[in-house]
């Protein structure tokens, strides 16, 4: 177990995993009571098709994945509608329109730069493959994010809870919400460079939901999916290091272990919330 | 009125989609004013809050007042999911911190705030609730609770009482009316039953079709008044201390049919 810590692939993966995992937590809750869960996870897949891109131009897939989230939240923005029914519409045609991206840009990842784990790292993550330089980049999009949410952390909530309050409070929901897709974006970013863009999801909705279960308060939510998000992450790699002797000579992947300990979490404060 | 008016509407008229729904409505609230706006659902009720809230944009006429742009609002429809992770107390902390940037820190001052506004609309026993849990008397309270925290001097509710039973009717027309003298608040009720306000009302706005009956009670719900806006006959019955008012209608088979009109 010493060798764990002293490695620096395994340093590396901590600490991008445990930005990625607070930011997505902490950002996670907010998306749950503003029923945006699935915008949010078509976020993170529609960034898929920036991490192949930067496979195929050779910059770091970060670049790829942040650039196509922004991208995607200003999109979400601009066709936004008020109705949740028609927003869940116009979200399901811009998330097929970027898969469909992704799809081509993969194609040319493998078949004209021949870079086989493209397909592979983008859309389920390559936590022992990240290169340490991202390690800062990293998190400062993770302290920005974090910071982001705090700063408007109250006008956030009214506008969750009661929109047409906040507009009469003077704050406009239009704003928060355009913002609170930006700082998804971010997180999206994180998240996918971890366990990949399809599985950001299990990151940002699972903690959340699993601690709004178990609280009344939003604080306490927050800082409780952040702590879930945590443990998920770095429990994930501990398992997926000592994998390497379950069968020899692999490690089975990180985000396996990352997503099944985040599912267990949700099951478990179900039977906690349920007892309550 | 000597003083000036918390709230003035003059000539107002309103299209929604190239309806008009209201038309030329003017009346003004003194501070302290109680006023009910009376009429059946789909006479104009929220139309007409919404565009004094700025939610809509009218097509003519003016509002202005002192109060203006300061209001508490109660909505009509809020139903807060039973998940959300707010408290009774954390929302009505937010009416007065909802627009404020940064993390909430703990604020001595802020927090007796709360707990007097809490006891002032009697909802100090289920404070730590969450609002997804409250029944239909409790939110309401809350809610009171959350847009008077900031101390405006203009209150609209729209359609307060159409899901409380009796009991909660009369404890939140009390509490109102109650807020209205103590505090010199202007409040503006909107309700398809005037019966339950008869005895608060200072003013009444009785909308049908889009235009408005204003003045005192006693002026306004009048057999030739309310006949008048409608465009046909109705009568105005006093039974027992309650006003009905009824549209009689065409003989059906025979029998007299008799159209309560709210």
């Amino acid at each position: 177990m010493l060798g764990f810590f002293t490695s620096s692939p395994v340093q590396t993966a901590l600490a991008v995993s445990a930005g990625a995992a607070i930011v997505s937590a902490v950002i996670g809750v907010f998306t749950i009571i503003r029923g945006q869960s699935f915008a949010g996870h078509a976020l993170a897949d529609i960034s898929s098709a920036g991490g192949a891109a930067a496979y195929l131009v050779g910059v770091s897939p970060m670049l790829g994945f942040l650039g196509v989230a922004v991208i995607g939240a200003g999109a979400l923005e601009v066709l936004g509608v008020k109705r949740a029914a028609e927003r869940d519409l116009v979200t399901g045609i811009v998330l097929g329109a970027g898969l469909g991206l992704t799809a081509l840009l993969l194609y040319f990842d493998v078949t004209a730069r021949s870079t086989t784990g493209a397909a592979v790292s983008v859309m389920f993550g390559s936590m022992f493959a990240i290169p340490p330089a991202i390690v800062v980049p990293a998190l400062l999009i993770g302290a920005g994010a974090v910071g982001a949410t705090g700063l408007i952390y109250r006008p956030l909530l009214l506008c969750a809870a009661a929109p047409e309050l906040a507009a009469v409070a003077g704050v406009s929901p239009r704003l928060i919400g355009f913002l609170h897709l930006l700082i998804l974006a971010l997180a999206v970013t994180l998240s996918a460079m971890t366990v990949g863009a399809i599985l950001s999801t299990a990151l940002l909705i699972g903690p959340a939901a699993a601690a709004l279960r178990l609280t009344r308060q939003a604080g306490a939510a927050i800082a409780l999916a952040a702590g879930i998000g945590l443990v998920s992450a770095w429990g994930g790699i501990a398992l997926a290091y000592e994998s390497y002797g379950w069968t020899p000579g692999r490690t089975w992947p990180v985000s396996f272990f990352i997503v099944t300990i985040v599912f267990a979490f949700y099951l478990l404060s179900g039977l906690r919330a349920r007892a309550a | 009125m000597l003083t000036a008016p918390a709230l003035a509407v003059n000539n107002l008229s309103v299209s929604l989609g190239g309806r008009e729904v209201l038309r030329d409505i003017s009346f003004a609230l003194a501070p302290g004013e109680f006023c009910g706006l009376i009429g059946a659902n789909g006479s104009g009720k929220t139309t007409l809050l919404r565009t004094i809230l700025g939610f809509e944009a009218p097509s003519a006429g003016t509002i202005s007042g002192q109060g203006r742009g300061f209001a508490g609002y109660v909505p009509q429809k809020f139903s807060p999911d039973p998940d959300m992770p707010l408290r009774a107390r954390d929302f009505v902390e937010l009416g007065l911190t909802g627009s404020k940037l940064g993390l909430p820190l703990p604020n001595k001052a802020r927090k007796a705030a709360v707990e007097a506004m809490l006891a002032a609309v009697d909802a100090t026993g289920y404070a730590d609730q969450r609002i997804g849990s409250l029944s239909g008397g409790q939110l309401q309270r809350v809610l009171i609770a959350h847009a008077l925290i900031r101390r405006p001097k203009l209150l609209f509710l729209d359609e307060p009482l159409a899901s409380l039973d009796l009991r909660a009717i009369a404890e939140v027309v009390d509490l109102l009316r109650r807020l209205a003298r103590e505090q010199k608040i202007a409040i503006l009720i909107s309700a398809h039953d005037m019966n339950p306000l008869l005895g608060v009302m200072d003013q009444i706005v009785y909308l049908a079709h889009g235009r408005a009956a204003t003045g005192a009670t006693s002026d306004v719900v009048r057999t030739e008044v309310l006949s008048r806006l409608y465009g046909y006959h109705i009568d105005v019955i006093r039974v027992h201390g309650r006003i009905l008012v009824v549209a009689a209608g065409e003989h059906d088979h025979g029998r007299p049919h008799v159209e309560a009109i709210p």
